[in-house]
Formats: structure tokens, C-alpha cells, sequence
């Protein structure tokens, strides 16, 4: 039972950037934009985030760092595609390129040294209950975060006027402009939402994941983030179910080679990434015609005058 | 006062023509700006990107063979990205390809094969890039799953594949256990242009690419279908286009382009098969397509000019120290400015004042 | 979606190119005036350094294998000064783009080159049949020219030591290795490893990942953790960042650096760690050079050799660094052999002694199994 706790334990971990950052883009992709420069954003969000924790002392300073580069990384993002109606695939590709250059130069001065993680809850009894205990009790305040986050933006989503209206953006962004919402600029808040978000799971990584700030060291995960969101069928639910089956996944395979179980270690880290194909292709399978993303998501909008 | 951005009538060909040239100047102007900051004398920091490459044969060969998987991919690439169809995978289809094409190389290994090996090797690699491009393919035209992801999540599983093999199956029994296969017999291995220098038949193939492509966009019936699918989709419908059929053919020949660069890199300038044989050619190749303008001529054009770069940043951590990052931070800056300078082609900024904007708005109300 | 500039395209794209040259020959002018003015200078004035290049695989702020190598290039700018000019290239992947770094190096006239990791290997020896004037060193691999050198170091040597000393400060009897890839150099470390432990605990077991990479702190952290929670409690890694050391240290385990000093990641968690210290070798190389007595050799230092040692042994009781110490003398002095037969492999039969009373180094190069005692099987056979 012990090894259960610690496993769930270092998937829920390992599950958190996952999360925040697809929360991010299920946000911005709801509105109609694909933004496809989450890695980008989100190494840069490391750096900066590593940065400001070391020069300030402070996690918190440090998180916010983080936010504000991704914020300020998905303006130009926003600018390109929503101002100048670029394409937005090849802008999201220009993004991951230039963020993960940025992080390479920014996060230079600060190679080789080490802040304090940050600190994990700690209720004196509830923190000890065994199994749950520590699980409910002991995580970082980034954990509780990923989750306040995604209930936050379910509750936008389906409670809200703001969140109709961000949806229906994104279903038919014409007859919401023609119904005289500013579409630009919601889809532009959007955006920014989901940059801080990758800037935020980037800041996690240094400041909780791994003490330490090392180029490319989100390794991949914006993109699996981006995977969430589709396999996710941009439901919030399914987002945190399918933000700690991939963590999971992750865990398990080490796991599994550390019992001794003698299945190729490549096909082992292979997995994630083929779980997600054949549910994207069930899910999309499950419904008449066809996938079940925002009817508008990654077209140009420009509006008529 | 306000400004908007707003459609034109017509496509304006003088920004067509302008537009690289601004967004180049643009980019300069940045750069310098960074190299700046970076204290690095912005002149000479250009001079080493730009200008020296082109001054000796050596750089220049080396252009021609960094730029022949990028442009190779890159018209592939092209094909779907005007049908609107999203291949993001070439380069697992690069890796795939290769590692089909080894497969040859390594069955013969040491037989005394005949010349039929590489041209053997160079249809494999095709063949196999093609079917696993035609995985996404297939997932979006039957499930409508995304392509994007499909294709890209296939990129990691490729990878690990290629990881597997060397580091079993098909290692070299002579090399002490490490992750590569034996170096490929003379008649699998592709034949160099020029003594002494890097340029193989791959660069030929890649121009004989670039024309055929440039042949059918321009000429052939299925060229226009796939230029009217991606930009009138109504439009092809009553032409009795089938979205679905040009799917499935872009992304088998783009995948099949992918493939054979891969093999060709593989039988070429690396000489075997081991893990880590693409800097990630299948992602830079997307960017090299859009600054190419998903046109053939200016695929060649921009995969030549991207191959510049990386050379001359090479050229640059050496003569003036500065770091890798930076040419990543300039591909990034380049391509961000070609495509806004590019979006001004059809569409342009009007400044308008508030009264017509809001009489011009309850006019509209109900169109479009 | 998707741009239409297809239509009218061939005679733009003629101008096009027209203007681009004028615009290029214009700016070449100006640019080559300044270019090849400074270089004029600076080359004139590297006339009589000699020029020593090296290719690195990561960032030299790795905190690990690329970051020792720099080290051991900062030492040899401190010991010989003016005479010589030292340049480098980072993050060079391992494919044809090696080839090409290696030749800019030579083409910008530097006359001894060190690659630094195997990947390199076929790309230097292309190149230096290319130069045979150019001098290259070749770290951990195993093919050799005229010019070209191969270097490494007996770090199994030290994993031995490590072993004797993980067996002592184990209470669970339990060790996590967390191994890179599959390849000779890590099995014959976890090999030694194990017959360092077996010869204080002839019990101890070994739980072995593989991470498939050399460097993703995430992953590596992910790894000591499960090796922590399915009840190792010594980490080891042959991986190159200090995240395992990191996590070893939350957790109150004890745990083995590697290629640098990770104190800083676990002050109460490291026991040691196996340092890369290229420094002398370098400079014997560079001084060979300079002397004109350079040749090409195959160098494979032991702990005698100093191309590598141990951090101070530290957070262990004293006798357990003494038992270290007194191991590490030992095998310095030859006296103890890591691989001394018979050496007996998972299936328990002998393995052949080609060395006479150990291994030979054909053996350790090579090596692709596991010995008794290793319940895991070597992945890729």
C-alpha cells in the first residue's frame, strides 16, 4: 500500500504542468485559436521562473515571473494571428522556436544553481492519515492550483455569461460578431490565459519539479499538453482524467522497469504517445461526423466592416 | 480613430514581391539589436551569418547539403498545407523512412550486393515515409481525428523505434555493443558530386523535386485540385474535388518525400544508421515551406537561406562566441516577420474614424 | 486558412530573386569590407598561438559531462596563457551536423581538436582522413587513425568503489541505479558496481532504469523516485544531471553523483562522486603539441592516471571512509582489480579470463552482460 501512495504521489507530480498548461490552451482553443507555441511559452516560463525565484528568494515572485513571460510570449502571438490574421499553425511553430531560444539565452546566467522547493502542506494529522493522507494534505501549492485552476475554468465555461460567449467565439466566431461581441479581443484574453498557464507549468518545473534550471528542460511536455486538450474532446472533466492517465503512463513504465519487468524500455516510454492516437481516434470514432472541436478553432478571423 | 485591418479586393502583387524583402530587413534590424545587447559588434556578427558562408566552397557545399532534407520535406510539406491538411509528423516520417531503407543496407551488409542496393534503399525509404504518413492520414479522413496531433504524437513512437533497433536487433556485432549499425557498403551508400567535398545525388534529387512539384502545382489537374481544396473548399465540392482522396494523396506524398530524405541522409552523410540522425529536419522543413510561400521555387530559395543560417551560426560560435541559442531566437523572429509582412499581401490596415465605424457596423449587421 | 500566392508566380519570383541578389551584393559590400577586415586582424594576430578546438554535445552548463570538459579547457587556458587560443561549439547534435562542426574547427585553423562524446566518433575519423596534419582526440570511443586519438577513463573503477561503500550505508540492501543507455560503458559500471557491493553483502540486489537519455532531469527525478519508493535506498546514476541526487537528499537517502560535484544538490545526501577531472590529460596532450611530440594512442586512465576521482567521501561513518580510502589506494596501486576472475555471469557460469587473472580491457569495452547476483536482464539482447 505504500508503494500504491508514493506512485500516485509522483504522478500527481508529474501530472501538474500537464495540467495547467492544457487548462491554458483548452481555454484558448475554446475561443478558436490553436496555439500551438505552448512548448515555446512554457520553457520560457521555466526560465523566468527560475530566474525570479533566485534573484527574488521568493516561489511565489518567482511563479509570477513565470506567468508574465508566457503572458507577454502569447502577445506576440496574439498580435500575429488575431491583428495581422497569420496563419496560425506556422505562428505557433515560429513561437516554440523562438521560446525555446529565448530560454536558451535568459536561462544561461542561471545554470548551475539551485533555489529551495517549494514547500509542501503540512496539517498536522491530516497530513499523516496513511494512503490519503499525504496525497490530499501534502502536495505543493502548485497541485491544489492545477486544480482550483481547471475547476475555475469549468465553472467560466458552462456558468458563466463571459464563458457562453468565449464558447461561442469559438463555435461560430461570424454570428458572434454579428451579435456584436468583440471577438478579437476575447480570443486575445484567451490567448493570454493560456500563456500565462504555460508559463506557469514551465515556473513549475524549476521551482517544485527539479530545483534547478536547465535548457530544454521541459523536454516535450507543451506538446503533450496540447495532445491533452484533444484527447480531452475540450472537455474540462475528461482534461484531468486524461492529464494524470499520461502522468501515470510515465511513472508506471519506470516503475515497471524497476520490478524487473522485461518489456523494451523504448516501447515502455513509447506508450504515452500511442495511448493518445488510439483515443483521439476512439473518441473521435464515438461521435457522428467527426471530431468535436470548436467549429471555428484555427481559422482567421477577420471581422467585416 | 481606430485601426483595422481589413481584406482586400485583390491580392496586391508589389507586397508579394516586397514583403521577404521587408521582413529580412526587419529581422537585420532586430538581430543587430540583439547582437547589441549581447555585446557583439552587430556588423561583424552579421558578416559571420550572412556573408561568410558564401565566400568558400566548403560553406557553400555545406549549404547545399543541410538544405537538401529541408527542401525535400518542405515541397512535401507544401502539398498538404495547401490542401489544408496539417502534416506536423515529417519528421517521424523521416525517421521511418530511413530506418526502412537501412533495412536493406544492413540485410546486405557484406554480401557482395549489386548496384540494384541504393536505388533499392531510396524506394523503401519512399515507400515506407508514405504508409506512415498515411497513419494521420487515414485517422482524420475516416475518424476525423486530428492530423496535427496524430502525426505528431507518431513522431515520438517513430523515434523510440528507430532507438530500439539500433541498440538491438540491427547493432553492429563488430562495435563493441554500441547503439549503430555497421557503416553501409559502397553500393548502399549514396555517391558524392564533387571530391572532397560533402555534395551528394541527394541535391539533385531535391532540385528534381522541387521542378516536378513545381510542374504539377502549376500544370497538372490534380496540382489545381489540391491548390482549390485548401483555398475554396466550397467551391472544389462543386467541382467534384474529393477533399478526402487529396488528403490521403498529399499526405502520402509528403510522407514519401520525407522518407527518402531520411534514407538519403542516412546513406549519405552519416554513413549508418544510429539513434539521432535528424536535428529535427521534419520541423524546421514546416518553416521552411511557410517561408517559402508553399511554393516549390520559394521552398528552394528559403531551404537554401535557413541552411545559411545554420552554417554562418556555426561560423559564429566559433569566430565570435555567441551562443547556439541565438540562431534559434533569429529562426523564430525570421519567420514571425515573413508571415506578418506577408499577411499585409491580402489584407490591409485602414485607419477609420469612430462615427463610420459605427455606421459602417450597423450597415453590415446580418452580412457575411 | 492557407495563403493563394500561387497565381502569377513565375515572374514575380524572377524579379524576386533579381532583387534579392541586388539587395545581397549590395549588403555584401558593406558587410565583407567590415568581415574581412576584422578578420584580417585577429588572424594575423593568432598567427603563433596554437589553436585547440572542442566539440561539445551539451551546454556547458549541463552541471555535468559537457560542464567537466569545459573545465578541463578553462585549466588548460589558465596553464598555458597566451600560447594557445581555445575555441568551442555546444549543444552539436551527434549526426552529420558533427561532421561539419568538426570541419569549421579545422577550417578556422585549429590544429588539435577533442570531441567529447562517442557520437562523434565516425564523423572525426571522416574528417581527419580528410586533415592529416589536424590532431584529434576522441573521448570513449574506440576507433583510431594516424591523427586521431582515443581517450577515456576506468570509471568502473570507481564504481567499484562505490559499491563497497553503498553495501555498508544500506540498510535495505537494496540498490537504485539509474542507467543511461544500454551500452558497455553502463553495463561494466553496474557490473562493477555490484561486485564492489557483493564483496562487503554478497545479498545485495540492484534495481536498475533505464531512462534512454543522457540528460532529462525531469525523467531522472521521476526514476529515483521509484527506485526510492519500491525500496532502494541508495541512488546511483549514470546519468548526468543532480536531480536524482536532489531527490535522494528530499527523501533523507543517501546517494552517488556523477561526472561532477552534486553536493551542492544533496550536502547531507552524497556519499561520493565520480568526477570527471580531464584537466591533466588535456594538458599533456596540449603540451605534447606544442612540443611536437604528439602521437596517436589509445588512453584508457585509471584512478593512477588522475583523468578522473572521487569527491571526498562524505556523510559516512569513518570507518566506511576508511575502508573507501584504503580501496581506492589499492586499485591506484594496481593491487585490486575490479573485473579480477573469476567473474561469473547471470547464469552462473564463468565468464572466460582473456587477461589472464581479470578481464581484459577487450572484455570491459564490450561488456553486454550482467554478472551473478543481477536479477534484471540487459535490455537489447
Amino acid at each position: 500500500m505504500e508503494l500504491a501512495e508514493a506512485i500516485i504521489l509522483s504522478v500527481l507530480a508529474a501530472s501538474t504542468p500537464l495540467l495547467i498548461a492544457a487548462t491554458g490552451e483548452l481555454v484558448t482553443e475554446r475561443s478558436g485559436v490553436l496555439n500551438l507555441g505552448v512548448e515555446g511559452m512554457m520553457i520560457v516560463g521555466a526560465a523566468c521562473g527560475f530566474g525570479g525565484a533566485w534573484l527574488t528568494g521568493s516561489i511565489f515572485l518567482g511563479a509570477l515571473c513565470g506567468m508574465a513571460a508566457g503572458t507577454l510570449l502569447s502577445l506576440i502571438f496574439a498580435m500575429m494571428t488575431l491583428a495581422l490574421a497569420v496563419n496560425q499553425v506556422a505562428t505557433g511553430l515560429a513561437l516554440t522556436i523562438l521560446g525555446v531560444g529565448l530560454s536558451g539565452l535568459i536561462g544561461a546566467g542561471f545554470v548551475g544553481e539551485r533555489i529551495t522547493t517549494a514547500p509542501h502542506l503540512r496539517i498536522p494529522g491530516l497530513t499523516d492519515i496513511p494512503l490519503v493522507g499525504r496525497i490530499l494534505f501534502g502536495e505543493d501549492a502548485f497541485v491544489y492550483l492545477s486544480l482550483a485552476l481547471i475547476v475555475a475554468v469549468w465553472w467560466f465555461l458552462y456558468h458563466t455569461r463571459g464563458g457562453l460567449i468565449l464558447r461561442a467565439c469559438g463555435d461560430n466566431h461570424v454570428s458572434a460578431h454579428a451579435l456584436g461581441y468583440p471577438v478579437l479581443r476575447i480570443r486575445m484574453f484567451a490567448v493570454m490565459f493560456g500563456g500565462a498557464c504555460a508559463g506557469l507549468a514551465g515556473a513549475y518545473l524549476p521551482l517544485a519539479y527539479t530545483p534547478f534550471f536547465i535548457p530544454g528542460m521541459t523536454a516535450g511536455r507543451g506538446w503533450i499538453a496540447l495532445a491533452l486538450v484533444v484527447f480531452a474532446s475540450w472537455l474540462p472533466a475528461r482534461l484531468v482524467v486524461g492529464a494524470y492517465l499520461f502522468g501515470a503512463v510515465t511513472i508506471l513504465q519506470l516503475h515497471a522497469q524497476g520490478a524487473g519487468i522485461g518489456i523494451p524500455s523504448q516501447f515502455m516510454s513509447a506508450l504515452p504517445y500511442l495511448a493518445t492516437v488510439i483515443v483521439l481516434v476512439l473518441l473521435s470514432r464515438a461521435r457522428t461526423g467527426g471530431s468535436t472541436a470548436p467549429a471555428a478553432l484555427g481559422t482567421v478571423f477577420v471581422p467585416d466592416r | 480613430m481606430q485601426l483595422v485591418l481589413e481584406k482586400r479586393a485583390e491580392r496586391s502583387n508589389t507586397i508579394a514581391l516586397v514583403s521577404p524583402l521587408i521582413a529580412i530587413g526587419l529581422t537585420i534590424v532586430t538581430m543587430s539589436i540583439l547582437f547589441a545587447i549581447l555585446g557583439k559588434n552587430p556588423i561583424a556578427a552579421l558578416g559571420v551569418y550572412f556573408i561568410d558562408p558564401l565566400t568558400d566552397s566548403y560553406s557553400l557545399q555545406e549549404i547545399a547539403v543541410k538544405a537538401t532534407p529541408l527542401v525535400m520535406i518542405a515541397v512535401g510539406l507544401s502539398l498538404c498545407y495547401l490542401a489544408n491538411a496539417w502534416n506536423i509528423g515529417a519528421e517521424g516520417q523521416f525517421l521511418i523512412g530511413a530506418v526502412a531503407g537501412s533495412w536493406i543496407a544492413v540485410k546486405t551488409q557484406g554480401t557482395d550486393a549489386g548496384h540494384w542496393v541504393l536505388p533499392a534503399m531510396l524506394l523503401t525509404g519512399a515507400v515506407a515515409g508514405a504508409l506512415y504518413a498515411l497513419i494521420p492520414a487515414i485517422c482524420k479522413v475516416r475518424f476525423g481525428a486530428s492530423e496535427i496531433l496524430t502525426s505528431l504524437m507518431l513522431v515520438y513512437v517513430a523515434d523510440l523505434l528507430l532507438d530500439y533497433l539500433v541498440r538491438g536487433p540491427w547493432r553492429d556485432p563488430a562495435g563493441f555493443n554500441f547503439p549503430t549499425t555497421a557503416e553501409f557498403d559502397p553500393v548502399a551508400t549514396v555517391p558524392l558530386l564533387i571530391e572532397g567535398g560533402r555534395l551528394h545525388l541527394g541535391a539533385v534529387i531535391a532540385l528534381l523535386v522541387v521542378a516536378a512539384t513545381a510542374v504539377m502545382l502549376g500544370r497538372t489537374i490534380k496540382g489545381f485540385e489540391i491548390r482549390v481544396v485548401g483555398a475554396a473548399p466550397r467551391a472544389a465540392r462543386f467541382g467534384g474535388f474529393n477533399a478526402n482522396q487529396l488528403i490521403l494523396l498529399t499526405f502520402a506524398v509528403s510522407g514519401a518525400l520525407a522518407g527518402l530524405a531520411g534514407i538519403i541522409e542516412v546513406a549519405g552523410p552519416i554513413g549508418h544508421l544510429q539513434p539521432g540522425i535528424s536535428p529535427g529536419y521534419g520541423f524546421t522543413a514546416i518553416i521552411v515551406a511557410f517561408l517559402g510561400r508553399l511554393n516549390p521555387i520559394g521552398i528552394l530559395i528559403a531551404g537554401l537561406f535557413l541552411a545559411l543560417t545554420f552554417i554562418g551560426g556555426e561560423q559564429a560560435q566559433i569566430a565570435m562566441k555567441i551562443p547556439l541559442d541565438v540562431t534559434k531566437v533569429f529562426q523564430g523572429i525570421l519567420l514571425f516577420y515573413v508571415l506578418a509582412c506577408d499577411s499585409l499581401i491580402l489584407y490591409r490596415f485602414r485607419l477609420i474614424s469612430a462615427s463610420r465605424q459605427v455606421s459602417s457596423q450597423q450597415v453590415r449587421i446580418g452580412t457575411g | 486558412m492557407g495563403r493563394r500566392v500561387l497565381d502569377d508566380w513565375f515572374t514575380p519570383t524572377v524579379w524576386r530573386l533579381m532583387m534579392r541578389k541586388t539587395f545581397l551584393a549590395a549588403a555584401t559590400a558593406l558587410l565583407l569590407a567590415a568581415g574581412v577586415g576584422g578578420g584580417t586582424l585577429s588572424s594575423a594576430l593568432a598567427a603563433d598561438k596554437l589553436k585547440v578546438g572542442f566539440i561539445y554535445l551539451g551546454p556547458v552548463g549541463d552541471l555535468g559531462w559537457t560542464y567537466q570538459h569545459e573545465l578541463a579547457r578553462q585549466a588548460l587556458v589558465k596553464e598555458f596563457g597566451d600560447k594557445i587560443e581555445t575555441t568551442y561549439l555546444e549543444n552539436v547534435p551527434e549526426g552529420p551536423d558533427a561532421e561539419r562542426a568538426i570541419e569549421q574547427l579545422v577550417r578556422a585553423g585549429n590544429k588539435l581538436i577533442f570531441t567529447t562524446s562517442f557520437g562523434y566518433m565516425d564523423p572525426t575519423l571522416k574528417v581527419a582522413k580528410k586533415y592529416p596534419a589536424v590532431h584529434f582526440e576522441h573521448a570513449t570511443g574506440y576507433k583510431r587513425d594516424k591523427n586521431m586519438s582515443s581517450y577515456s577513463a576506468r570509471w568502473y573503477q570507481g564504481r567499484y568503489i562505490q559499491g563497497q561503500i553503498a553495501a555498508k550505508m544500506s540498510k535495505a540492501g537494496v540498490l537504485g541505479y539509474i542507467g543511461s543507455f544500454p551500452i558497455p560503458e553502463v553495463v561494466s559500471g553496474i557490473n562493477a558496481t555490484m561486485l564492489g557491493a557483493q564483496s562487503i553483502n554478497p545479498n545485495i540486489k540492484v534495481k536498475i532504469i533505464w531512462v534512454n537519455t543522457w540528460f532529462d532531469p525531469g525523467k531522472e527525478a521521476d526514476a529515483a523516485k521509484a527506485l526510492l519508493d519500491q525500496g532502494a535506498d541508495i541512488i546511483m546514476q549514470h546519468t548526468d544531471s543532480p536531480a536524482a541526487m536532489q531527490i535522494a537528499s528530499e527523501r533523507g537517502k543517501f546517494a552517488f553523483g556523477q561526472d561532477s560535484e552534486m553536493i551542492k544538490f544533496g550536502p547531507k545526501a552524497q556519499l561520493t562522486s565520480i568526477l570527471d577531472t580531464w584537466a591533466p590529460y588535456y594538458i599533456a596532450r596540449v603540451k605534447a603539441e606544442l612540443d611536437g611530440t604528439w602521437k596517436e594512442e589509445n588512453t584508457w586512465g585509471g584512478l593512477d592516471s588522475k583523468m578522473f576521482e572521487m569527491a571526498p567521501y562524505t556523510n559516512m561513518p569513518d570507518d566506511v571512509k576508511k575502508m573507501a580510502e584504503d580501496t581506492q589506494a589499492a586499485i591506484t596501486a594496481g593491487k585490486l582489480l575490479p573485473f579480477k576472475c573469476p567473474v561469473m555471469d547471470q547464469d552462473g557460469k564463468e565468464v572466460e579470463c582473456k587477461g589472464g587473472d581479470h578481464l581484459d580491457d577487450g572484455q570491459v569495452l564490450g561488456m553486454n552482460f550482467y554478472i551473478k547476483g543481477i536479477d534484471d536482464k540487459v535490455p537489447g539482447k
